[in-house]
């Protein structure tokens, strides 16, 4: 089987077998639904191996064209597979997690009813996935990131009944769609400069349109600076960052086995994927780039500190993925894309390994997502406690896990940037990474250790995951603590002098933040690791030590953590300035104008002037004969008059 | 031409006396505030002022056509009459009174 | 000072009062009044006639409507007890708009004969000419023109007379229940079979047991 044929076939079997199962739900047996997607899915995975040995390690880019697509005037938009070693990154962590989030749904979801659906929407969403990572042109790019948003809208809503879930997956989809406006003005002011959409000959432009001003609004600013910044606010919206970020924690709505695949591994790190893939062009808007460190910096540390409080398990591992997405795009910010990349993939298996684990915890104690009311749990079930902590370490980023290698580089790039927005983001990422020991082991000893707090019934039920749950993680449990050493000695990600990336990943040639960083000094090469094992004891003082210091301490200082609790009070402050004001918009809209102005003279107008006009006209028949001879005659007088005045033509 | 119109008497003034009974007639249709018969009898005038007309432009032109289609109007004249008075009269029959306001059964 | 002759001051006359019939045939009071008003108005009518030289017309007027039209009128406001009709309250509303359109129509009316198209009366071509009145009376006139050329329209206007009054008679026939009437048929079709009944009576006892 050539490449070409292995990418092709990467990309369609998802959508080939969504089809399939899509179109005939209820007509074909459960069996045979999950048979066909998840077997299409590791069929894809084990193919994207052999895709990224070529492409990757053998320098083999292709481009494959599928469909011309649109064509209007000087817009061109034609369907293309672009593979290169970026895509092939993406193609590897997308479908293997994509596969075993398949095969754990088996088993996680075998007590739904709507299992074929399920399967169905899962690989759509891959497929769109796919899309994504293989476009060739802007437009390909948004119709995969539009798809990634719809299935994630569904799946985050599949349980539709709950009204909970109807909320929270309308919330990510609208909250998504404010950053697929920015998004949407990034591609148009793309078509605008540079005459096309394509990947390649915008790229090529880029240098020639590096110091232009444009129109914007009514300021005149960098081209490229505002490019780069309304792409970014896509970002920012799919992949959660400070502003846009409502949507995630809501997100754990949907059942474990979506928060793992989407809100883990995939969606959420098309943002990233995105900024590198247009790093040739943000390498030339330097002021977006300080906007992305900024912004990433601050949502590593924003999403920490929630984490810090939070009680739901999904929800803490939630906040985590929004924190290590902050990580990665300061890590872009600072011109370090491969490092950025890098920390993609090692997170998707670990943070994938973390959720699946907690799917396996609250399957164990029957549906239970409280940590309250865990507790005691690891004798019981220890595999998925061996795979919780397994994971945990590789998110700390203590040494041979993956998180290791992909953490450090990024903060020491972000302080070999030399920057100052650097130094900030380096800061927050130390505050950022002993927050993350900390509420990682939190979880870890509030759900395992300690006294079981679970009712008596509930501890009798707890039991050990079923193999087809418990072998896919086997595998993200290699990644987890293999992928960082492959990646940072095997392949060479992170090699400043390298040349894994190609030209997928562009760094303008004065930029050496990746050289800097493999010399920068000693305590801050490992500062990471010094401050996980803090956090690791912090959290083991806390929680097993002495169990009673927690509850004291929020006591203490009830105001820091009610704040906590409650997100920065960012949903409140979200509905008062904008859901309210819409609300009353919407309302005012729909009873003054809608109901009043154009109901009143469209349709409803209309019918009662008519009938108003018919009642009038219907006085006209009195029922009385001389009436109606008056009238005669008064038309006989008109019609009279009008011929002797000469109006009408009567011969006088 | 005119061999029958005397002195100053001119088709003018027949003219005018036609119409005038015209008008009268039409006044009496819608004017009327008492019964049905009125409205009849007026109808007779109109056609009156009608044979005037007729017969006065006969001998103004001296075609003796006018005075034929005035036979001929007396005619239907006489039969809308007859008719007119039977159905009042089984009008009357029906509902016991002939006022002109109290005929309102088409008010729609 | 034009001649001042009998029969201008005739024309008057008969003009005048068959206007002021007519005014008062549609609004006396008395219906019975009305109905003796038209009679006057048509006399007067048929005066005009006469003065016109269509005598012939002017009886028939006489005959025709003041013998059968006007006594009809007279036979239904009998039979219908038309009372005194008091003034309704209405006629006032209406009587300035009504008089309004009236004049204004009966103004135009009049306008119509100073309009160009009345000076092209001279250029009218005759279809009958109107025989001298000293050889043909009109009278014979008339029935020379009515029996030849219009015979059919005649025999047409016989035929809406025939629909009238089988209309008159359709319109107002009705049977009375509970009225005793002949049916001559009926009894003439009768048989010995059905009226005779011989029966052997004993003496002392009736006809019937």
């Amino acid at each position: 089987m050539s490449l070409d044929e292995m990418i092709v076939a990467i990309v369609f079997l998802p959508l080939l077998s969504a089809l399939v199962v899509g179109l005939s739900v209820r007509r074909i047996s459960d069996k045979h639904a999950q048979f066909i997607t998840s077997g299409c899915m590791v069929i894809a995975a084990l193919l994207s191996l052999f895709v990224f040995n070529s492409v990757a390690l053998q320098h083999q880019f292709t481009t494959i064209p599928v469909l011309p697509w649109i064509q209007s005037g000087d817009m061109v938009s034609n369907w293309a597979l672009r593979v290169d070693p970026l895509t092939a990154v993406m193609l590897v962590v997308v479908t293997v997690v994509s596969a075993v989030v398949h095969c754990y749904s088996v088993g996680y979801m075998s007590h739904d009813h709507h299992k074929q659906r399920f399967m169905c929407y899962l690989s759509l969403f891959t497929f769109c996935m796919l899309m994504l990572v293989t476009a060739d042109n802007f437009i390909q790019l948004f119709f995969g990131w539009e798809g990634v948003g719809l299935c994630s809208y569904l799946l985050i809503g599949f349980w539709f009944e709950k009204s909970s879930a109807n909320d929270a997956s309308m919330k990510a989809f609208i909250v998504n769609r404010v950053g697929d406006f920015g998004f949407a003005l990034g591609i148009m002011a793309t078509f605008l400069i540079f005459g096309t959409v394509q990947f390649d000959a915008v790229f090529a432009q880029v240098p020639q349109k590096a110091d232009t001003l444009m129109q914007f609004l009514s300021w005149e600013l960098n081209t490229m600076d505002v490019i780069c910044l309304l792409l970014f606010v896509g970002a920012m919206g799919k992949s959660a960052q400070l502003l846009l970020h409502t949507w995630l924690p809501d997100a754990m709505e949907g059942p474990t086995p979506v928060s793992a695949l989407i809100h883990a591994a995939t969606m959420v790190t098309a943002g990233v994927f995105m900024v590198a893939r247009i790093s040739p062009m943000m390498e030339y808007a330097p002021t977006a780039l300080l906007v992305v460190t900024l912004v990433g910096a601050a949502t590593a540390f924003f999403a920490a500190t929630v984490g810090l409080v939070q009680n739901d398990i999904k929800r803490v591992i939630a906040y985590s993925t929004c924190s290590q997405l902050g990580y990665m795009f300061f890590a872009c910010g600072v011109s370090a894309y491969s490092a950025g990349i890098f920390h993609l993939m090692t997170h998707a298996f670990f943070k994938a390994l973390l959720f699946l684990g907690a799917g396996s915890v609250i399957h164990a104690v029957s549906g239970e997502q409280d940590m309250r009311h865990m507790g005691g749990l690891w004798k019981k079930i220890p595999y998925t406690y061996a795979f919780m902590w397994i994971g945990s370490l590789a998110l700390a980023g203590l040494p041979v896990f993956a998180g290791y290698y992909s953490k450090d580089m990024i903060l020491e790039a972000a302080y070999a940037s030399g920057s100052q927005q650097g130094q900030v983001a380096f800061i927050l990422g130390i505050a950022a990474a002993l927050m993350t020991a900390f509420y990682s082991w939190r979880l870890l000893f509030m759900t395992f250790h300690g006294k079981p707090r679970a009712s008596h019934e509930v501890m009798h039920h707890v039991h050990e995951s079923p193999p087809i749950m418990l072998v896919p993680l086997v595998v993200l449990v290699v990644g987890a603590i293999f992928s960082g050493m492959l990646g940072y000695y095997s392949f060479g990600m992170v090699d400043p002098h390298g040349d894994f990336w190609g030209t997928s990943i562009y760094m303008r040639p004065d930029n050496n933040v990746l050289e800097a960083a493999h010399h920068v000094p000693e305590w801050v090469a490992y500062s990471p690791i010094a401050i996980a094992i803090l956090g690791i004891l912090a959290a083991y003082f806390l929680y097993i030590r002495k169990p009673a210091l927690p509850v004291r301490l929020a006591d203490r200082a009830k105001p820091l953590y009610r704040f906590l609790l409650n997100k920065w009070y960012f949903d409140e402050l979200y509905q008062a300035l904008f859901v309210n004001t819409s609300k009353r918009l919407g309302l005012r809209l729909w009873k003054s104008v809608d109901v009043k102005i154009i109901d009143d003279l469209g349709p409803n107008g209309v019918a009662s002037a008519s009938a108003y006009m018919g009642r009038l006209t219907s006085r006209l028949q009195t029922g009385f004969v001389y009436h109606y001879a008056f009238a005669m005659l008064i038309g006989l007088v008109v019609l009279l008059s009008a011929v002797l005045l000469g109006v009408i033509e009567g011969g006088v | 031409m005119s061999p029958m119109l005397y002195g100053s008497i001119t088709l003018t003034h027949y003219l005018t006396v036609s119409s005038l009974l015209f008008v009268i007639g039409v006044c009496g249709i819608f004017l009327n505030r008492k019964n049905i018969i009125t409205i009849l009898m007026a109808i007779e005038l109109i056609l009156l002022s009608v044979n005037i007309n007729l017969v006065t432009f006969s001998v103004t032109l001296g075609d003796l056509t006018g005075q034929i289609f005035s036979i001929l109007v007396l005619t239907v004249a006489a039969a809308e009459a007859a008719i007119g008075l039977a159905i009042l009269v089984v009008y009357y029959r029906n509902r016991g009174s002939i006022d002109v306001e109290d005929i309102n059964m088409m008010k729609g | 000072m034009e001649s001042f002759d009998l029969a201008s001051l005739l024309f008057y006359v008969f003009a005048a009062v068959v206007s002021l019939s007519a005014v008062m045939v549609i609004s006396a009071r008395n219906s019975v009044h009305s109905v003796f008003f038209l009679i006057l108005a048509f006399f007067n009518a048929s005066g005009l006639f006469v003065l016109l030289g269509a005598e012939y017309i002017a009886m028939t007027l006489v005959i025709v409507y003041v013998g059968a039209v006007a006594v009809l009128f007279l036979f239904v406001v009998m039979m219908l007890n038309v009372n005194y009709q008091r003034l309704r309250a209405g006629f006032l509303k209406y009587l300035p708009v009504g008089l309004l359109v009236a004049t204004i129509l009966f103004i135009e009316l009049i306008a119509l004969q100073y309009a160009s198209a009345f000076s092209m009366l001279s250029m009218a071509s005759i279809s009958a000419e109107i025989p001298d009145p000293a050889v043909t009376s009109n009278t014979k006139a008339i029935g020379d023109l009515l029996y030849t050329r219009y015979v059919y329209v005649f025999q047409l206007a016989g035929l809406v007379l025939l629909v009238a009054m089988i209309g008159a008679i359709v319109l107002t026939l009705r049977q009375r229940p509970g009225v005793k009437r002949q049916r001559i048929y009926k009894q003439v079709n009768r048989k010995r079979e059905e009226s005779i009944e011989l029966v052997q009576v004993e003496s002392g006892k009736g006809v019937r047991s």
